[in-house]
């Protein structure tokens, strides 16, 4: 056992705190009134944090996923907005290209997407299709050398930003479970691939969530990711690491919200004396700071065994329960120790409280955890 | 980073697991309703190295570490947590402040005998009036010629009675407050030391909890255990370290429960199917193993620091506190899951939740717990 850092990892951290307070904490305003920091993405792009585990072959850094990780987590302490788009545009919208593409697939995509040139996002949910995916509608029926797509996506992050976007269809209408399902490989202009409204959301202001719908949508037949029917299999694949990079950003919310009401209880006096030190909010700080320190070691452990290609599908669930429960909670409990002034715009903990939330929600409800681990408990 | 476990400590594991499954376990149930301690169980760890796990073999131990330690607590309290605490007292409590501040001489003497496990170890410190506020002791040493005269009484001591070896503060000058206290140790059989009143406890029944008097106790001044002045850092220091232990006995306690549990839950059939697949007792299921497996790696962290040396105050503060409070969670939960059958002594899980209940008290409440973090946090 060593819980230590490695060096490039290390580095990575301190580059990327860096980064995160020098460029991405000025630009959090204009996030918060509604733009997309696509300024932010492209000095991530020159750093090479667009394809941080993509193989340097294929034009990424090459860095193992504790390093990829690390940088969800700390970007995250300063914009949850910057971490998902970072995480989804990894974990769902290049891995699956790099790990079901073929070698042409692979040559086209990969490089663009790992060097920032093209934006990754990826579409699953459907109305009538969130928790159980393998009910989606969205049709795929193929038509010589192209499959056309009929249907609806909702809550497709970075929808309408990105270039590429990884979509699963029934391209098998008579096989009504998991495997009639397709993946394919969608271009941002491909004719009949039209993105809807754009989410008012809670929390997360700055990254675009939108609908998009199919109306005889033609992609090209060698877009198709993997086999046909593959399509389940590919998008529960990736499952895991996307998690872990949600609990990573759950984690840096989290840290963040423990962070500003540590400073501000430490300043602000009531009574005499500084609130850090009367046992009503230092008892809050403490349960906050062990919350943190046990969703860190859940994010890591989980990120170490996905590193190591272990099995890390509990642990991966478990850290994603865990973190997004904390990040809330210390939220939560960070707008308390701020009292009125934290209920305000005038201060950074209105915003975590906001953008926890989402974090209970996507990429596996935390019911959904649940599920899953309570099924790895009875093995 | 690495989160493995090497060799040695995954044997440590599965040979302390043997023991406690085959040597431990058997009797549990009924050595809690009899209150008793069995010195043979002691015995027998003593012949498997356990009761020296962490010290060097020149002193009489196996050579290993913080770690492998906190893994033997943490199999032994799966099985029955008054065993964890005789192991855990006996080497934190005892022990490690003759190791770390002791003569050579006291090393030789004492360290080497409670290493080997021929003389079993406690700890005195807790008075009627000074619980967590240790510095408002009242039981006096004087020095006279080449003794010092002990007066005064402690409370809880675990192990008490049995042990043979005590560790005990006492206030050498009462004008310095806590500068004023000292450590010695006392061997049982010292003319004027007499164990007092043994408690009847809500839990960990089978060790035993007794007051210990002084009356004109004379202890060689050789025994004095580190300098004058210097016994109130040594208690600090002490239970920092031991809350490791602590945190190990609780998150076997919620391991033990958790097992119990997740057993029953899949046999026990309700409404035509098992509980288990259900939501309200699976979810449950879950969010236990979640907070466990998050108490260990707090607990495993806390201990890997100490072993390289590194800070651990507040790690093992936030591994006691997280874990004693999920021990408690834990096994109320186990008792709801086994429903009527959870509240007879047919099963193990009432012993478990009562048993619980001590690891938010002792070696520091939880509430000493946040107040050393919230320190940690704010200076």
């Amino acid at each position: 056992m060593n819980l230590q850092f490695t060096e490039e990892q290390e580095m990575m951290r301190k580059m990327v705190q860096e980064f995160a307070q020098t460029e991405i904490a000025p630009f959090v305003e204009h996030m918060e009134q509604g733009e997309f920091p696509r300024p932010i993405l492209n000095k991530m792009a020159e750093l090479g944090l667009m394809g941080i585990t993509v193989p340097e072959e294929y034009g990424g850094a090459g860095m193992d996923f504790i390093s990829y990780i690390i940088a969800i987590h700390e970007i995250s302490k300063v914009s949850a907005t910057v971490g998902v788009i970072l995480s989804v545009h990894t974990s769902v919208g290049t891995n699956p290209i790099l790990y079901f593409g073929t070698e042409e697939q692979k040559k086209k995509y990969v490089p663009k997407l790992a060097s920032g040139e093209y934006l990754g996002a990826f579409c699953l949910t459907e109305p009538g299709a969130g928790s159980d995916a393998k009910s989606l509608k969205t049709k795929a029926v193929r038509q010589g050398d192209y499959y056309i797509l009929n249907g609806s996506k909702i809550f497709i992050t970075n929808g309408g930003e990105a270039d590429t976007y990884i979509v699963f269809a029934r391209t098998d209408p008579n096989e009504k479970g998991s495997r009639g399902i397709s993946a394919f490989i969608v271009e941002k202009g491909t004719p009949g691939f039209i993105i809807g409204k754009d989410e008012k959301k809670m929390g997360l202001h700055g990254s675009r969530t939108v609908q998009i719908m199919f109306e005889d949508a033609k992609v090209p037949a060698e877009n198709l990711l993997g086999e046909e029917g593959q399509g389940f299999k590919i998008a529960m694949a990736n499952l895991d690491s996307g998690r872990i990079g949600i609990a990573a950003q759950s984690l840096g919310i989290a840290e963040a919200a423990l962070e500003h009401a540590t400073a501000y209880a430490k300043e602000r006096i009531q009574f005499g004396k500084p609130i850090a030190e009367q046992q009503g909010v230092a008892f809050k700080l403490a349960d906050m700071a062990t919350a943190v320190e046990a969703a860190k070691l859940l994010v890591y452990h989980a990120a170490f065994l996905r590193a190591q290609g272990l099995r890390c599908g509990k642990e991966a669930a478990m850290a994603k329960l865990f973190a997004s429960r904390t990040a809330m909670e210390n939220a939560i409990e960070a707008v308390q120790i701020f009292g009125g002034n934290g209920y305000t715009k005038d201060y950074p903990v209105e915003r975590l409280f906001r953008d926890a939330k989402i974090c209970e929600i996507y990429e596996g409800t935390s019911e959904i955890q649940r599920l899953v681990i309570s099924k790895y408990l009875y093995q | 980073m690495n989160f493995q476990l090497s060799e040695e400590h995954e044997m440590i594991r599965k040979m302390v697991r043997e023991f406690a499954e085959k040597e431990v376990a058997p009797t549990a149930a009924e050595r809690d309703e009899e209150e008793r301690f069995d010195r043979g169980i002691f015995n027998k760890m003593a012949e498997l190295g356990l009761t020296g796990i962490p010290w060097p073999e020149e002193y009489g131990g196996i050579g290993s570490d913080y770690l492998a330690y906190v893994i033997a607590v943490e199999e032994l309290s799966k099985v029955c947590a008054s065993t964890g605490v005789t192991l855990s007292a006996h080497i934190s409590l005892a022990s490690w402040p003759i190791y770390k501040f002791g003569t050579e001489e006291q090393k030789q003497k004492y360290l080497r005998a409670l290493a080997t496990g021929e003389k079993l170890g406690a700890y005195g410190l807790s008075e009627p009036g000074a619980g967590s506020d240790v510095a408002s002791m009242k039981t006096r040493a004087v020095r006279d010629g080449d003794y010092y005269v002990l007066n005064g009484s402690k409370v809880w001591i675990t192990n008490g009675g049995e042990a043979e070896i005590y560790v005990v503060f006492a206030i050498t000058d009462p004008e310095k407050r806590h500068k004023g206290i000292s450590a010695f140790i006392v061997e049982k059989g010292t003319p004027g030391f007499s164990i007092g009143k043994k408690e009847k406890k809500l839990g960990i029944r089978s060790s035993p909890t007794t007051e210990l008097i002084f009356e004109d106790c004379r202890i060689p001044k050789e025994n004095l255990l580190g300098q004058e002045g210097e016994g109130f850092k040594i208690a600090m220091m002490t239970l920092d370290g031991g809350r490791n232990g602590i945190a190990a006995q609780a998150v076997g306690i919620a391991q033990g429960a958790l097992d119990a549990a997740i057993e029953y839950a899949k046999q026990r059939v309700q409404f035509g199917k098992p509980i288990a697949e259900q939501q309200g007792v699976a979810f449950k299921l879950a969010d236990m193993a979640t907070a466990i497996e998050a108490a260990r790696l707090l607990t495993y962290q806390a201990a890997w620091l100490e072993t390289n040396g590194l800070p651990y105050g507040k790690a093992s503060a936030m591994a006691k506190l997280f874990a004693g409070d999920t021990a408690m969670k834990v096994t109320v939960d186990a008792v709801q899951i086994f429903g009527g059958n959870g509240y007879t002594k047919d099963y193990p899980v009432e012993r478990f939740m009562r048993d619980a209940k001590i690891t938010q008290i002792y070696e520091g409440t939880q509430e000493i717990q946040r107040l050393v973090i919230s320190r940690m946090l704010t200076r």
